[in-house]
Formats: C-alpha cells, structure tokens, sequence
C-alpha cells in the first residue's frame, strides 16, 4: 500500500487498484489530522518539498509517500455497477427522490413501484419479471442526462419512466431519442418534449388543455367575464400555464383585466394582492404550486378579495388546506384525479396504495402508476422488447383505463384524457366536474 | 387621505418585516463584535427556530388549545399569549443551545486560525443544518400551527394590520429592550462590550472568553429563534430552506447599520425591511430580494463600516 | 516544474489522437463513462480556475456559477443562432470539421463574454475582503442567475436548448490542458508571485509597491473566462441548461473540490476533482448494493450532506486539504488572530 522511495517521488495517480481494505485505510489518511506524531508505518503530515502527504518511516530513516491510486482505484471499481443475470424486463425510472422536489418523487415513485408490484403479481411482462431500476436525480440540473446515459449504456433498459420535471425530461430526452429508447414522462407538461422526437411520450395532459380547462370553467361555471391571472414567473409550469389561460380566456369572450406576477420563494404577497382587491375581477387565476398558493389564498381572505380563486393541478397537496385553513375554502383547481371518485377503480388503487404507504396517493402518485401500467401494457402489446415496436405500441395506445381516466395517445405522443374540477370545501376537495377532451 | 392610508400601511408591512430582519441582524452582529467572524449559519438557525415551534406546539396543544380561538377578547387574551409566549422561549431555549453546541464543536477549534477557514466551516454548517433538516423532516413546506388568532386589528379604520404584525413589532420592542438592559446593565453584556474592544485585554482582566462567546452565540442564536417564530405566526408555512434568503438580507442589514454595533443592526433591520416593502409597492416585486444586495454593494463601495459604525484601523 | 510549450503541444496531440480514434468508440459502448470523463473534465476546469482565485490568490469567491451560467448561455445562444450561418460556410452539420470550429468560435465567445463578467464582478470586488467577499461574490452570483430567470430571449424559467451537442473529449481535455498550462504557467512566473504576496499580506505588498489591484483583477478574469469555457462545453454536452442549474449550490461543489484539493495546489484540486465527480457515481452505485440499509440510501445519494461534513471535517482536521499548499504559504496556516 504505500512504497517507501528515495525523496523524489513518482505520481502514479492514475495506476488501477484493487481491494476495499486499502481504499478504506487511505480514506482515513486523507483526514489525518495535521501534524501528528509520525510514528513508524503511520501516515502523518510531514515535511516534504513535494507538497503529498507523506510520513517518515523511523526504522529506515526514509521520506515514504502515500499514493492516492487505492482509493482511486477502489472508487472506480465501486462504480462498477453489479450485474444481476436474472432474465427480467428492465425499466429505468428516473426522478428526484432527494434535494428540494422529493416529497414529489417520493410520491411519483411510489406510484411507479406499486404499478410494478401489480403487474408482477399478475404474472409480470411477456412472462418475465420487470424490474424497476430507480435513480435520483437530486433534483439537480445536469443529472438526468448522466442517468439517462447510464440506463441506455450501463443498464441496457427496455424503455425509460421519466422525469419528474419538464427540465430533467428535456435533458434526458434527447439522449432517449438518440438511441431509440422509449421514454414516457408521466407527468412533465412542457410543451416542448414531445417534439424532441418520435421515441419520446408523455402520458397526462399538457398546459393548453389544463388552460382551456380552467378557463372554459371559469366562463361557464362561474360566469365570469373579467379576470386577473397571478403567474409564478420563476416557475415554468406556472408561466405556461399562464399563457393557455390566457388565450383560450380571452378567444372566448373573457377579458383578462391584469397579469400580475410573484416568485416562488416569496413569503409575502399582500402588494400583488392590494392591486387585485382594488381591481374587482370577477376570477382570478393562479397557476402556481400549492407552497406559495396556501400563503396567497391566506392572504388574500385577510385582504379580504372575495371572487373565486381557480388554480391547477400544482395546487394539489395536503398541505395546501393546512397552511391556508378555512381561507382555501371556496375555490377550485383542476386535477389529474380525485381521491374521492368513487369509481370502483380509483377506489380500488386508493386502498391498495394506502396498505403498501400509509397513506392516500396524491395526483402525482396516480400518474406515475398510470404511466407505468400504460408503458406496461405497450410492452404487452408489442409483444418483445424491440425498441421499435415498444415505439409503435406506445403510439397506438387506446382507451387506456387508468386511474386518472381513459388515456389515448395522439398523433403529437402526447396523452388525450379527462381531468377533473375540485372544489375545496370544508378543508376537503370535492369533485365538482370531469372534463373530457 | 386615501394616498397617507396607504403610505401608512406600507410603512407598517415594512416596519413589521424589518423587525424580523432586525432581530435576525442582531445575532449577526453580535458574534461579529465579538469574533469578527460572519456566522453564515445564523440563518439556519432561524429556520431551526421555526421548526423548534412547530415540532413543540402539537406537544402543548391540548392546554393552550392552539389554533381553536378565532379572534382575540379580552377574556382569552392572556390566555393565548402566555401559550405562544411558551413556546417562543422554548424555541428560544433550543436555538440557543444549538447555537452554543455549533459554536464549540464547529467553531472554537478554528478561533486561532485565519478567518477563511471559519468561513468555510460556516457554510458548511449552514449547508449540513439545510439538508440535514430536509432530509429528516421531508423538503415540502409545512403548515406552521396557529398559535395566535390571526386577523385584522379592529378600529383602525382602512388600515389593515393583522394581529400576527403587531404580534411581530411589539416582540421586537420587547426584545430589544431586554436585549439593551442585558448588554448595558449587566455583567455579562459588559464583558461582551469589552471583548468586542480587545479580546487579550479582556482575559488578562479575568474574564472567560469562551464562556462570554458561548453566551453571545446562546443570544444570538435566541433572537433568531423568536424571528422564525413570529415571522411563521405570519405566514405559517416552514420549509428547510427558509432562513437563506432572510439570512442574507439581516447580513446586509448587519452591515449597513454598520457590524458590530447593536443599535445599528436594528436600524439597518427597519431600513432594509422598509427599503423592500418601498420597491414591491412602486411595482418591481421580482426586484425585492436584488435591492438587498444592491445595497450591499453600495455600502460596501461608499461607506464599508455602514451608518452607526466606527471606522477600525487594520494595525500592520 | 513549469511545463514549457512543448509539453502543451505535446498533451493537445495525445487529446486529438485519442479524440479522433477513440470518441465514437467510448462515446457509443461506454455512454456512461463517456459522461462521467467529460463530467471530469469540466469540473477540474472550474475548479482550477477557482483555485486561481481562492487559493492563490486568496480571494474567497463563492460565485463562480455565475460565470459558468454566463458561459453556459453565451454559447448557447451564439450556437443557436450563428451555427446555421456557420456550418452552413463550412460544409454543414454532418461535416465534422465544421461543428468542431464551430463549437471552438462559440467557445471562445463565451469565455471572452465571462472574462468581461469577471472584470465587471473583480473590480468593485478590490476594497473587499474575506466574508464580505465572500457574500458580494455570492450575492453577483445570484444577481447573474436571476437575471438569466428574468430574460425571456435565454428561455428564462423554461431552460434553454442547445442545438448541436458537440463537446467532445478533444475540446474538453484539450481545454483542461490549456487551462492548467495557464494556470501553472501565471503561479510559476511573477505574476503568481503577485498573486501570492496577495494573499499573504496585502498590506505589506502595497507598501513594497506591488500593484495589488493588477493582481486581484487578472485573477478573477483569468478564472471567469475559464469557468466561461466550462459553461460552454456544459451546454453543449447536457444539451439543454436551466438558470436552476447555476446556483449557490453549483458554485460550493466547485469550492468544495477546491478546497479538498488544497488551495493553491494545482495538482492537489485536479485530483480532488476527479475524486468528487466519481464519488456521487460510486455512491449511487454503493446505494444500490445490498451492503446499505435502504434508510440510510437516500443519505449516500443526498450529496449536499456528505458535501457539508466534508467541509466541516475537514476544516476541522486538515485545512490544508489532500495535497495542501507548499512553501511560504505555510505561514498562513499558524498565524494567529491579530490584535
């Protein structure tokens, strides 16, 4: 492990290594406290021209270095990944389970594993087991792109389940497409997506239809003729979102009377909300996500803004009547999918989930577990697992039951399927309405 | 009369929000005087605070039934804040020893080495605190128990303060002022004075220097805890990375009321508080966290030792 | 041991041949290694610029993301927009010739555009020192990503695509082999001298007449227009980046690797950056294993944790880092609080 030279050196970092126990030690040397006592065959700091950490080997009377190719080497080796030889049918998920957006992965990927436990109790995929091979993505930039290369090269899976987040998709995406590997996003709604390519799929609606939603509930519903929409701008979902409210608001007869816009981050949004009290809309729209729309809605009730507040499906959290209390009341967002549909099959996914969590899936839960069955059932369909025809099953999907409703693919790969108005009563959301596209 | 309304309603949104920022500033400040060193952490441990709230208040629920009253009488007055009054100084209490345990296992080694490792040790509390918390108790947002009936003070016409508001700037006052008696009027806070003047003197006087750092960090730490309290009365939703931003703005605070001076960190607190409610209610709400550091920027270029303070000579 | 010329010439030459013979090859077989080499690369790019900066130096920038994201954005809209003129000149998209000028003029813009940022952000930056640096830094790291959040034309919060990802291991090891040879050229000459007195005393070296502002300034440009070039291959290689991407966070990976490696150790921070880019792979890897109970697999895989007792641990224990700094900088590590 360590060589005993005369003074001068040699900087063999980039030698390959073997064995645990001597990466093991050598990471303890690199936090060696400095300064210690040298005693013999313990590594210390020491005085050496070189500049490494080295020590002095008191029976030869010599300057003996430390390499760092062990823990080099045991590292790299560490990134060989074990390879199971069980035939199975392998599915790359890819999402963010740890950092700032992992209460959302968490739940998409329980979805996902409960989708996975049901096929392979009902006698798995084309015979085989599947396998669900999950990474983190940290919620940080850049990583999707290295997982989706690792699940394509390294992993050598069937199709890929993901990303959580329009960013994280569009970075892996491309790399999906590449090497013609279905990917279906079950729940990022950029626009932008599906055009990368005829491999890429995505399995809930995008903005222009939760936009026309809203705002075709707003004009009918609610009849209102004026509104004023708060858009998220640091939020792309909520800007998009912003943007179908908007044209499809005002194609049909509605004026939008202000646009006013606030960060996610922000704590405190009474100045947004005095100009809309002294506006007087009929609506307001707010296509955020529930962290910051709980203190709004507070804060507009104690403003004391009376109209109906209509959001979307960002809103959609536990969270949201527990921080804003009874001033969520009264308004409405649409969803993928309602805890409370009494369908017997919604109900039937709620009681299995909550057996297997604790607790009741939420929106994401259900899309992942829909998007999941759906790529499922393609790979039944195709019948092998040939990429292409994978592809083509994928892009001839049907009338899919799912969870969150019947679930078509259209000819832009992107998903035809009802969503559902909620109104918040109580502190409970009751479901108000199902739209059909 | 409409225009004075509303300047004064400004005024009291940028009062009340500066008193949160004053109040994180002070811990800032003080660790300042006496180690000239920025506890990047400090904001952390306002986020701490916040959670240290919300983890306590379910265990007090039942006697001081949080969250059950609706307004404020005369009768339940009392009643209800002696309940949050509990729960602030037990906060209070936990922060500070947090702040205390920081400062010994992370801090007091470093005191002889140069500055920049300190800083980076910092960060790296400030960044363990973060995810550690995320990583414990989940990163979504968490709704913040009602300990204090929110709502408009009556009798004040058009002005809309809410009571979580006055709730702030009265403790603020109150804060303060204990904050003055412990630093001018006793023993201790003069042993602080003195050991922001000249440390080697102090010890040769004969005092513990350590313990008088330990007790400006328990301070600090304190004061910070009771803003993650009243600003979560306000706007009750907590998430692990609430204290960065705040954080940041109460250092600029610190500075502009120039570091090191307790009067002018609360001063630079109201300024700064002020200065962001001015730019939301002139039309530029995304600006609100950059004119912070705008004028960060240009104290630093004009006037380094910022409004109260005094100009220090480098000694060669 | 400064590398003269020939050595230079002599490392781009290895890049090339095994760029041209090897990069469909690695590219297609091992994707995922080919990810982690380029991931390599670019990180030992930041953080030898920043070790310029913080450890030569001696001024502690937390910022350098900002410089990145520049970079990152620069390129992008440059290759966005220019590159159908351009390739279209030299022979189209196919022409592998044509994307690699390409991809080198875009490059360049981008670090020249960073450098100007670096100037912009060194400047104000003279009078300050240690913490308020430190937060002035971070604070224009944070001006330039919100500024990027709030500009429609660069995709703002939607994030931008880059047409053509044509990072290759020529461009990314040839700019690591230019960037070291730059850097440990500028140490071993006088203006690292200048660099150093810098940081050891600042005061001293005015008095001896040494034109500390120079030195200050050089550093940050130098440094900013290499985190530039970094952006610039980060955007051509992910294909697609967010202002998310450059925040506070980015820059501490950056500052961690540096200070792991030593500040002001060239060779210790490449090591370190190597060292820290595998570590996340071989803990996801590790994560996967049967060795790690499944409670503790999401704090092997929670990199910001392991990241922050890092620094605490080491600060605590060996501030000097893996290879430490040498010689006369020594000093710095016993000298005491002054009075």
């Amino acid at each position: 492990m360590v060589a005993c030279r005369a003074v001068r050196g040699d900087s063999g970092v980039l030698s390959s290594g073997t064995g645990v126990a001597p990466a093991i030690s050598t990471v303890f040397w690199a936090v060696r406290p400095a300064n210690q006592e040298s005693r013999a065959g313990r590594p210390g700091y020491c005085d050496s021209r070189a500049g490494r950490p080295c020590y002095y080997d008191l029976r030869t009377g010599r300057t003996c270095y430390m390499r760092a190719r062990f823990l080099f080497g045991a590292l790299v080796l560490l990134a060989f990944p074990i390879h199971t030889n069980l035939a199975q049918i392998k599915i790359g998920a890819v999402t963010c389970l740890t950092g700032a957006l992992s209460t959302f992965g968490v739940s998409s990927i329980q979805g996902a594993k409960l989708a996975v436990a049901d096929t392979n109790a009902a006698g798995g995929l084309l015979g085989q087991p599947v396998e669900l091979i999950v990474e983190d993505n940290e919620s940080r930039a850049g990583e999707a792109a290295t997982i989706t290369r690792k699940f394509i090269a390294q992993d050598k899976v069937v199709a890929i389940l993901g990303d959580l987040t329009s960013s994280a998709t569009m970075e892996a995406a491309p790399l999906a497409q590449a090497a013609k590997v279905p990917l279906l996003t079950p729940s990022a709604t950029n626009i932008a997506i599906t055009k990368i390519g005829d491999y890429i799929f995505r399995s809930c609606f995008i903005d222009a239809f939760t936009g026309k939603i809203m705002a075709r509930f707003a004009l009918d519903r609610l009849k209102a003729k004026e509104a004023i929409i708060l858009t998220d701008v640091k939020q792309d979902y909520s800007v998009g979102l912003s943007d179908a409210i908007r044209q499809y608001f005002t194609e049909n007869g509605g004026k939008i009377i202000n646009t006013i816009s606030y960060s996610s981050g922000d704590t405190d949004f009474r100045p947004q909300l005095t100009e809309v009290r002294i506006a007087r809309p009929d609506v307001v729209f707010l296509p955020g996500y529930y962290t910051e729309v709980a203190l709004i809605l507070r804060q507009a009730k104690q403003l004391g803004i009376v109209c109906p507040i209509v959001g979307g499906e960002g809103w959609d959290s536990p969270a949201l009547v527990q921080i804003a209390g009874k001033s969520a009341d009264g308004n409405y967002y649409t969803n993928h999918f309602s805890a409370a549909d009494p369908s017997p099959r919604v109900q039937k996914f709620v009681q299995t989930y909550y057996a297997k969590y604790n607790s009741l899936p939420d929106a994401l839960a259900a899309l992942w577990y829909d998007g999941a069955r759906l790529l499922f059932e393609a790979v039944q369909r195709a019948g092998s697992t040939d990429p292409a025809s994978i592809r083509d099953a994928l892009a001839s999907t049907r009338d899919f039951d799912g969870v969150t409703g019947r679930i078509s693919i259209d000819q832009n790969r992107n998903a035809s399927k009802p969503g559902v108005i909620l109104e918040i009563e109580n502190g409970e959301t009751k479901m108000v309405q199902e739209v059909t596209p | 009369m409409d225009r004075l309304i509303e300047i004064l309603q400004q005024l009291v949104n940028g009062v009340s929000l500066g008193s949160i920022y004053a109040l994180i500033a002070l811990g800032y400040t003080m660790v300042y005087g006496v180690l000239r060193f920025i506890n990047f952490a400090h904001g952390d441990i306002y986020m701490l605070g916040a959670y240290a709230g919300y983890l306590l208040a379910p265990l007090f629920a039942h006697i001081f039934k949080f969250g059950e009253f609706d307004t404020f009488t005369p009768e339940n007055t009392l009643f209800i804040l002696a309940g949050a009054g509990l729960i602030m100084i037990l906060s209070m209490a936990i922060c500070a020893v947090i702040g205390v345990l920081i400062e010994r296992i992370a801090y007091r080694p470093l005191r002889e080495r140069p500055r920049l490792n300190v800083l980076i040790t910092a960060i790296g509390v400030s960044l363990f605190l973060q995810n550690m918390t995320q990583y414990r108790l989940g990163a979504n947002p968490k709704a913040f128990p009602q300990l204090i009936p929110v709502h408009v003070v009556e009798g004040l016409g058009n002005l809309t303060v809410l009571t979580s508001q006055l709730a702030i700037i009265i403790s603020t006052v109150i804060l303060l002022i204990v904050l003055r008696f412990i630093v001018m009027k006793t023993k201790i806070g003069l042993a602080m004075r003195a050991l922001s003047l000249n440390p080697t003197a102090c010890s040769i006087m004969g005092v513990n220097n350590d313990v008088v750092i330990s007790f400006t960090f328990a301070l600090g730490s304190a004061l910070a805890a009771a803003a993650g309290i009243l600003v979560s009365m306000d706007s009750p939703s907590i998430n692990p990375l609430m204290g960065n931003l705040p954080g940041i703005k109460a250092f600029v605070a610190a500075v502009l009321g120039g570091i090191g001076n307790i009067s002018g960190a609360a001063l630079g607190g109201l300024i700064i508080g002020i200065l962001e409610t001015l730019v939301i209610a002139i039309g530029f709400p995304q600006w609100r966290d950059g004119i912070a550091f705008a004028v960060l920027i240009v104290i630093l270029l004009f006037k380094p030792t910022g409004i109260l303070g005094r100009v220090e000579r480098e000694k060669v | 041991m400064s590398r003269g010329p020939l050595s230079l010439i002599l490392a781009l030459a290895v890049c090339l041949v095994v760029s041209l013979f090897g990069e469909n090859f690695i590219a297609s077989k091992f994707a995922y290694y080919y990810d982690i080499l380029i991931t390599i690369g670019i990180n030992i790019i930041l953080a030898t610029s920043l070790n310029l900066v913080n450890g030569y130096t001696g001024q502690f920038s937390l910022g350098h993301a900002g410089f990145m994201a520049i970079g990152a954005y620069a390129s992008a809209s440059w290759s966005n927009h220019l590159d159908p003129i351009i390739l279209g000149m030299l022979g189209g998209p196919g022409n592998p010739l044509a994307t690699n000028i390409g991809l080198f003029v875009s490059m360049l813009f981008a670090g020249i555009l960073a450098a100007i940022a670096g100037f912009g952000v060194g400047v104000p930056s003279l009078r300050l020192k240690g913490d308020y640096l430190a937060i002035v830094t971070l604070g224009f790291g944070e001006i330039i990503r919100v500024a990027i959040l709030n500009t429609d034309f660069l995709g703002a919060s939607r994030g931008l695509s880059v047409i053509g990802s044509y990072t290759n291991l020529f461009w990314t090891y040839g700019s690591v082999v230019l960037c070291i040879y730059v850097v440990l050229g500028l140490v071993h000459s006088t203006y690292g001298r200048g660099f150093v007195t810098v940081r050891d005393d600042e005061v001293a070296a005015e008095a001896m007449g040494i034109n500390t502002t120079k030195y200050k300034v050089l550093a940050f440009v130098v440094a900013s227009f290499f985190a530039g070039i970094a952006g610039a291959l980060y955007a051509h290689f992910k294909a697609f980046i967010t202002p998310e991407g450059f925040n506070f966070f980015r820059s501490v990976d950056v500052v961690v690797i540096v200070i792991l490696g030593g500040m002001g150790s060239t060779v210790g921070v490449t090591v370190a950056a190597v060292l820290l880019t595998i570590l996340p792979e071989a803990l996801r890897a590790l994560a996967h294993t049967q060795f790690v109970p499944p409670a503790y697999q999401g704090l092997l895989e929670n990199r910001l944790i392991l990241y922050s007792l890092l620094l605490i641990v080491l600060m605590l224990t060996r501030p000097q880092g893996l290879f430490g700094d040498r010689g006369a900088s020594r000093k710095r590590l016993s000298r005491s609080r002054g009075d």
